[in-house]
Parts: C-alpha cells; sequence; structure tokens
C-alpha cells in the first residue's frame, strides 16, 4: 500500500491542570488516504485537540505524545518551527467554525485570501489579486469583485465560510480538516457549504477531515466515520454502515436525535458506562 | 391561552417581525421554527417585553399586553434562554439564583421551594451551593429551567433551550421538558431551528421566514412530510442531512 | 476534615462556604504569581509599619535637634536627620500612617462614587446617562494635579483638604468603567431573566450589574494608587498637603530640595518609600487583576 497520507498512531494529547493531568486523547490511533473521513463526537471528546496536534497547535501546558505521527512520510512530531511553515497552510489547511471568530476584521476579505496565497507561493500584488478573485468564483461566490473589497462583518455567515475555503484552498494543499465548518449556519446554508467542500475535496483529490457532533450530516457526506469519547475512537466504520454499528455508545447517540417521521413519546438517552472512558 | 395577532417589530429600518398571527390553546405545545434572522426569538422577546413592538396585540390569559409586564405577567410567563453560559449570574450560587423569584414574587419557604426545584429538575441538593463555572453546560440549563418553574408559571417560552447542548445532553432535557409539561399542565411555545426537535416536542407549528409566518402545520404533518409551502419542504429535506441537489448555487 | 479540604468542597454546603472557597481559590491564585506576592509584602509591610509605628520607630519624629542636623545615615540615626535634626527614618515610619490615611480615605470615597454614577448611568441611558456622563467629562478635561492644586489652594492646605482635591479629580475614570461594563452586561440572559421575574431596576443595579464591575473597578483603584501617591507627595512638596511638622513624605522630599548635592540622603529617602510604596501598590494590582479577570475563569 502507498504511504498513507496522515498516519496516527497512539496519539496522546496531555495537559496539566491544577487537579493532575487531564488526557485530552487516548492512544487515538487511526490513517487515511485521499479520502473523506468525520471523527464524529460530543464536547470533550477530543476531536479537535486530535486535529490541532496533527497541525502542531498544541502548546505547553499540553504536550503531544504519539508512537507515529505522519503526514505524506513526513514525522510531524518534535517538527521545528522552520519546517512547520512549509506544511502548515500549504500542504495541510483548516477550516474553523465561525467566520466571526477566524476572519481577520480589519482587512477585507480579498486582501486575507491574498494574503494566504503570497505566503506559501510569494507573488505579487496584481498576481494575487488575480489568484484572489479566481477562487472566490471558485466557491461559487457571484460578485467576486465587490465580495473582494468587504469586509468580514459586512457578509453572512454562509458566504464567510465560503471566503475562509477559499483563503484555505488557495495554497492547493493536500489535506484538509474542517473543524465543524457548518456548525454556525443554517440548515440551507449548510448545505451549499458542504457541497462547495465536496467539490474542492474531490476535484483536488484532496483529503478531508471533516470534525463534527452531527453524527446524521457527516453520515451523508463522509466516506468513513469515527467516533471518539472521552478522548478514546470507540468506533471506526465507512459512513454507510452506519447504523449497523457495534459500540453501545454510537447506537446510543443515533438512537438519542428526534428524527421526522419516527414519533416517539420519549427520547432514548444515553446511558454512559465508565468503560467507554477507560 | 395566548393570541398573536398581526404583530410588528422594527430594528430600525429592517422589519424582524411582519403582521404574524398565531394561537396556542392551554395546555398546548407550539413550534415557531425558522433559520437565524427569521424572527422566531424576537416574537418571543416581544411578548416578554424585552424588546418594543410596532403594531398588532398581543393576549395572554385574557390579558391584553401593553407597553410594561406587570406582576401578574411574571408570575403566568417565563422564559428559558438558548445559552447555558449566559443565562445564568456568574457570580451568584445556584441557590441564590433559585431564591431571587422566590423572594420577588413574595413566596413562603423559600428553601422548600428550592429544593423542590433541584430535585424537579433532575439536579441534587449538592448543587445548591455551586457557582455555574463548575456546571456542564447540561446542568447549567437544567437551573434556567428550575428558575424558570420555580414561581410556577402556566406559559413557558423556550428560546433554542437546547441548541447550545450535546445531542445526548438534548435528549436528556427534552425529555425533562416534556414531564414537565405532562406533570404541570403547562403551555409551552418552542423557538427552533431544528425541525425534528419541534416535530417531537410540539403539537403545532409555525414556519417563519424572514419575519413572515410562512405556513403553519402539525407534528403529524410534519411526520408525515406533507408541507403546503416550498420553503417548509425545503427545510424538511435540509434537516435530514447532506443532500447535494439542495445545494442551488 | 481538614480546613483546606472543607474550603475546596465539591458541594458546599451554605453559601458561606461557598464564597470561603472561591475566596480561597482566588488567593492562591494570587500567591502564585511571584510579582503580586512582592507587592503584597509591601503593602502588607507599610500597614504593619503604620500600625505599629510608636514601636518600630527609633526617635520621637518631631523632635528637632539643631546640633544634630543634617546628619548621614548612622547607627543611631539609621537614614540621617534633616534640616532640623529630626530623625529620618522615624518621620519616614510615622509618614506612613498618612500615606496609608490618604489612599484609603481616597479609595473609599473614588470607588463607590465613581461605582454608582456608572452603572446608573450605563443602565438607565437616555438622558440620565447623557447628563451624568457630561459630568464625568468636565472633571475629566481638567489635568488632575492641576484640578488637585486649584482645590487645594482654595479649601487651604491640610490632609483633610488634600484628600478632597484628589478625590474630586480622580472618580471620572471609575465611572466610565463601572459604565463600559454595565452596557456590556446590560443585556446579558441573565439580566434578562430577572427582570422577566419582575426585579425592580435597583434590585438589578446592586445585585446583579454592581457586582460584576466591581473587580474591574478593584483592580482599577489598585494601580491608581500609585499615581494617587505620588499626587498626595506632589502637593506635599508644594506645600499644600499635609502641614508642617506633619512628616509627609512628599513634604520630606520638598524639605530636602535644597541640600540634594551634599545630604541627599534627606530627600531621597523619604522618596525612596514613595518609590517602593507605589511599586508595591502597582505589582498588587496587575497580580489581583489576573485574578479577578472573568475571562480567566
Amino acid at each position: 500500500m502507498s504511504t498513507p497520507l496522515l498516519a496516527i498512531e497512539d496519539l496522546n494529547v496531555t495537559f496539566e491542570t491544577r487537579k493532575g493531568p487531564v488526557r485530552a486523547t487516548r492512544d487515538v490511533t487511526w490513517s487515511m488516504g485521499r479520502e473523506k473521513i468525520a471523527i464524529v463526537g460530543e464536547s470533550g471528546s477530543g476531536k479537535s485537540m486530535s486535529a490541532r496536534a496533527v497541525l502542531g497547535l498544541i502548546q505547553p501546558p499540553g504536550r503531544v505524545e504519539a508512537r507515529r505521527l505522519e503526514f505524506d512520510g513526513i514525522d510531524l512530531r518534535g517538527l521545528r518551527p522552520r519546517d512547520w511553515l512549509s506544511i502548515r497552510g500549504r500542504r495541510i489547511s483548516m477550516v474553523m467554525q465561525d467566520p466571526r471568530y477566524s476572519l481577520n476584521p480589519v482587512m477585507t476579505v480579498g486582501q486575507q485570501i491574498a494574503e494566504a496565497y503570497v505566503i506559501h507561493h510569494g507573488a505579487n500584488r496584481a498576481e494575487a489579486r488575480r489568484r484572489a478573485l479566481d477562487m472566490l468564483a471558485a466557491v461559487h461566490i457571484r460578485d467576486p469583485e465587490r465580495v473582494y473589497g468587504t469586509y468580514p462583518h459586512e457578509i453572512s455567515g454562509g458566504m464567510g465560510q465560503r471566503v475562509m475555503i477559499a483563503m484555505m484552498l488557495i495554497p492547493e494543499p493536500e489535506l484538509l480538516i474542517a473543524d465543524e465548518p457548518t456548525s454556525a449556519l443554517d440548515v440551507t446554508v449548510q448545505n451549499q457549504v458542504l457541497a462547495i467542500i465536496d467539490e474542492m475535496v474531490t476535484r483536488r483529490g484532496m483529503g478531508l477531515v471533516f470534525i463534527s457532533h452531527d453524527l446524521g450530516l457527516v453520515s451523508s457526506f463522509c466516506d468513513r466515520v469515527l467516533i471518539m469519547y472521552a478522548g478514546r475512537v470507540v468506533e471506526e466504520c465507512a459512513a454507510a454502515d452506519l447504523h449497523k454499528a457495534t459500540h453501545p455508545y454510537t447506537r446510543g447517540l443515533l438512537a438519542c436525535q428526534p428524527r421526522l417521521g419516527e414519533r416517539a413519546a420519549e427520547l432514548a438517552t444515553l446511558n454512559r458506562q465508565a468503560e467507554w472512558a477507560r | 391561552m395566548i393570541s398573536v395577532d398581526r404583530l410588528t417589530v422594527r430594528f430600525g429600518s429592517m422589519l424582524a417581525v411582519r403582521e404574524a398571527s398565531f394561537e396556542v390553546a392551554r395546555g398546548e405545545s407550539f413550534g415557531l421554527v425558522g433559520e437565524s434572522g427569521s424572527g422566531k426569538s424576537t416574537i418571543l422577546r416581544a411578548m416578554t417585553g424585552l424588546v418594543p413592538t410596532d403594531g398588532g396585540r398581543m393576549t395572554v390569559d385574557g390579558e391584553v399586553l401593553g407597553k410594561t409586564r406587570g406582576r401578574r405577567f411574571h408570575r403566568v410567563v417565563q422564559m428559558v434562554f438558548q445559552d447555558p453560559y449566559g443565562s445564568l449570574h456568574p457570580r451568584h450560587t445556584i441557590d441564590r439564583i433559585l431564591s431571587e423569584p422566590v423572594a420577588i414574587h413574595d413566596l413562603d419557604q423559600p428553601e422548600r421551594r428550592v429544593l423542590a426545584a433541584l430535585d424537579d429538575v433532575g439536579l441534587g441538593p449538592s448543587f445548591r451551593f455551586r457557582y455555574p463555572h463548575q456546571l456542564s453546560g447540561g446542568q447549567r440549563q437544567r437551573v434556567a429551567i428550575a428558575r424558570a418553574i420555580i414561581a410556577e408559571p402556566q406559559i413557558l417560552l423556550l428560546d433554542e433551550p437546547t441548541s447550545a447542548l450535546d445531542v445526548s445532553i438534548q435528549a436528556e432535557v427534552l425529555n425533562l421538558l416534556a414531564r414537565l409539561r405532562r406533570d404541570r399542565g403547562l403551555t409551552y411555545i418552542l423557538v427552533s431551528h431544528n425541525l425534528a426537535v419541534v416535530a417531537h416536542m410540539c403539537e403545532r407549528l409555525a414556519v417563519m421566514n424572514r419575519g413572515q409566518i410562512v405556513e403553519q402545520l402539525t407534528s403529524d404533518d410534519l411526520h408525515r412530510r406533507q408541507a403546503a409551502t416550498d420553503y417548509t419542504r425545503l427545510l424538511m429535506r435540509a434537516s435530514e442531512g447532506y443532500d447535494p441537489t439542495l445545494a442551488t448555487v | 476534615m481538614t480546613v483546606k479540604s472543607w474550603l475546596l468542597a465539591d458541594t458546599p454546603h451554605s453559601r458561606t462556604q461557598a464564597r470561603l472557597g472561591q475566596a480561597y481559590i482566588g488567593l492562591t491564585t494570587l500567591l502564585s504569581n511571584p510579582l503580586a506576592v512582592v507587592g503584597l509584602v509591601i503593602i502588607g509591610t507599610l500597614v504593619l509599619v503604620a500600625a505599629f509605628a510608636p514601636l518600630i520607630a527609633t526617635h520621637d519624629p518631631y523632635q528637632q535637634n539643631l546640633a544634630l542636623r543634617l546628619k548621614p545615615p548612622s547607627a543611631e540615626f539609621w537614614l540621617g536627620t534633616d534640616a532640623l535634626g529630626r530623625d529620618i527614618f522615624s518621620r519616614i515610619v510615622y509618614g506612613s500612617r498618612l500615606t496609608l490615611t490618604i489612599v484609603c480615605l481616597v479609595a473609599v470615597i473614588v470607588g463607590p462614587v465613581g461605582l454608582a454614577i456608572g452603572v446608573i448611568a450605563g443602565y438607565a441611558g437616555g438622558i440620565t446617562d447623557r447628563v451624568l456622563m457630561r459630568i464625568t467629562d468636565i472633571f475629566m478635561a481638567f489635568p488632575r494635579l492641576i484640578l488637585a492644586l486649584a482645590f487645594a489652594a482654595a479649601l487651604g492646605a491640610g490632609i483633610e483638604n488634600a484628600v478632597i482635591a484628589i478625590a474630586i479629580t480622580a472618580w471620572p475614570p471609575y465611572a466610565r468603567l463601572a459604565r463600559a461594563e454595565t452596557l456590556t452586561r446590560k443585556g446579558s440572559d441573565f439580566i434578562a431573566a430577572i427582570r422577566l421575574q419582575g426585579a425592580s431596576p435597583l434590585r438589578v443595579l446592586f445585585g446583579h450589574i454592581t457586582p460584576l464591575c466591581v473587580s474591574s473597578v478593584v483592580v482599577r483603584l489598585t494601580l491608581d494608587m500609585a499615581g494617587i501617591i505620588l499626587i498626595a507627595a506632589g502637593l506635599g512638596f508644594l506645600g499644600l498637603g499635609a502641614r508642617p511638622p506633619s512628616p509627609e513624605w512628599g513634604a520630606m522630599v520638598a524639605g530636602g530640595r535644597d541640600y540634594l548635592i551634599d545630604q541627599w540622603w534627606v530627600a531621597t529617602m523619604p522618596g525612596i518609600a514613595i518609590f517602593v510604596v507605589s511599586l508595591g501598590f502597582n505589582l498588587l494590582g496587575d497580580g489581583l487583576r489576573d485574578v479577578l479577570d472573568p475571562k480567566m475563569r
């Protein structure tokens, strides 16, 4: 088998707190090629921490330890800041939840996208601007010239996410990590943004790590799903086989959601077992 | 029990709510569904007097609502807010948060009521003297519900009560709300962007888009996927997961 | 059960236990910051010295001895003597009482007044807000030292008048701070919730909004102490503070300025005292901000 795009083995992210060490992830192991995988979990499951560990964003008092943490054969453990420059943004990119907080409020949207290009490809202003406009059109923004000159607070959430996607994909990375990219969006806009991510990822042959709390959403969007609970990966299966999941946590998660077309007097609740967290 | 007739709310030059009309019978659970900016939360805020209105009439328990809300209104109507992290005073203990409504309404036996309310929402007496930052999101929301029911209101306005909670906690809180309504014969208006939640919790609902009520239907209609307007159908399909055919860019 | 585990208990059994527990956590956070500890030690020393001045001073601060004037620091006069032969060390020790008095009186006036004006303006809004803020602006438009000078000159010299003069000029920033915090918190859901219970504006203001503004006011006050001490010293230096022969530190510096070159200790020793105490308040204020800042929670 060719080198996996991302290979993680026994990833442990630990934080030292006043009450002792807190393990945000426990022996997390998975790998992926150029496919769409989803990491699903509730708050505190460690899904975002895993992504940050991949991008080397965990700072002290956090500690990252792994038996294997490789991106395209490159060992990500203990990389020097200089080496990260050629990976972060350039080969691995990350789209986050709320564009209101992840876009710089004092720069126009177009300038931010152009900047992302200049940092990784070093072009002059005119070239960067042209590329940025191309990207804006690629994410199906109808009036790229006008939107180029707007500020983040002047555009809607859905458009903000498209701008984020444009900004993160302009350096043409090989892996995109999307951390709850549609959670802050309305349900109709969600579809549009997901369609754009789908198109970009498929067209460029990228890998996608989609982090979400919404099991229903990812099962219809991704190829494989990983379920995390209390820092551990408790289940891994193909998205199409989700209804055949075996782990009680996954089954519980699937069962406790209200669904159109299924009347229930009371919603099933999750009976958390201590052994899931061990 | 509740009657809203052609309610209009304006923020500056923008119409947040446009001539919304609906009725809720006593003991019923009514849903208001829509996306952000549809005006659903604004209707609740207008009802509680937190936001001034620019037209229309609201009647609660036989009384027409004017510019301010009196003591009687506050005993009859209470509200649960969306953000569990913002709805409890960060410097007050849970005991203080729950005792205050009792003191304001001049009710007897505050200690008994506080303990009973905590018990009703599934939190034990051990939570009494903790601070909000020591509680999880689900626990805070339970405290918010306890605060809302401690003075024994008849109507609860629920503004996206579970949107900020994990799915498994949401199930617990929704079950709690359903049980409280059954046990106390409460009337609910539930605002949510989640169609499945509203279909589960409410008997009837109104769909809102850009300030207007687009359609009113029953939860049976929703479960049978029968809707009269395109917008409602769009919402139904969008709430069932990713559908590339819906992405009309 | 030890005291510590009682304080840190997961489920407190009374409001007092809960409050003390939070205070304990705050204290340990403060003490974990070495600079804050330095500040605390300095201020603690100031308080102790002021309280036990008669026991700590080696001589009578008012006792003149013209034969022993302008003597350098020695075993008998630890910090030397001034132009009238008085022991500088003892004068500094007794002067700490004056410094502490000024600082406490100003804080006690300025804090509550600024807080009250700020929260009322912020919560009431409308014309009340505008009127109160314009009054605040008027007071803020004057340079602090000059306005203090004007008041002190008008009211006459003396410690009480110095305190009033400083307080009058120092309150506006606190009103602004309290108003800004109030405006931020006014729209919170928990304020809406208690209003929905039928709470009167007074209850909301004093039970809910004011407690949230107190931390920033306390931090700001502590940091401002340094400035207040300097202004008091400035007034004293110009002869508008404490009347002679009071051992007020600023006046002592003034008294020593003619001898700065040859008998430097006369002006420098009280100057160092002023510096150390200002520094202490600054460090403590910084440490308090880390503890009280709600964002850190």
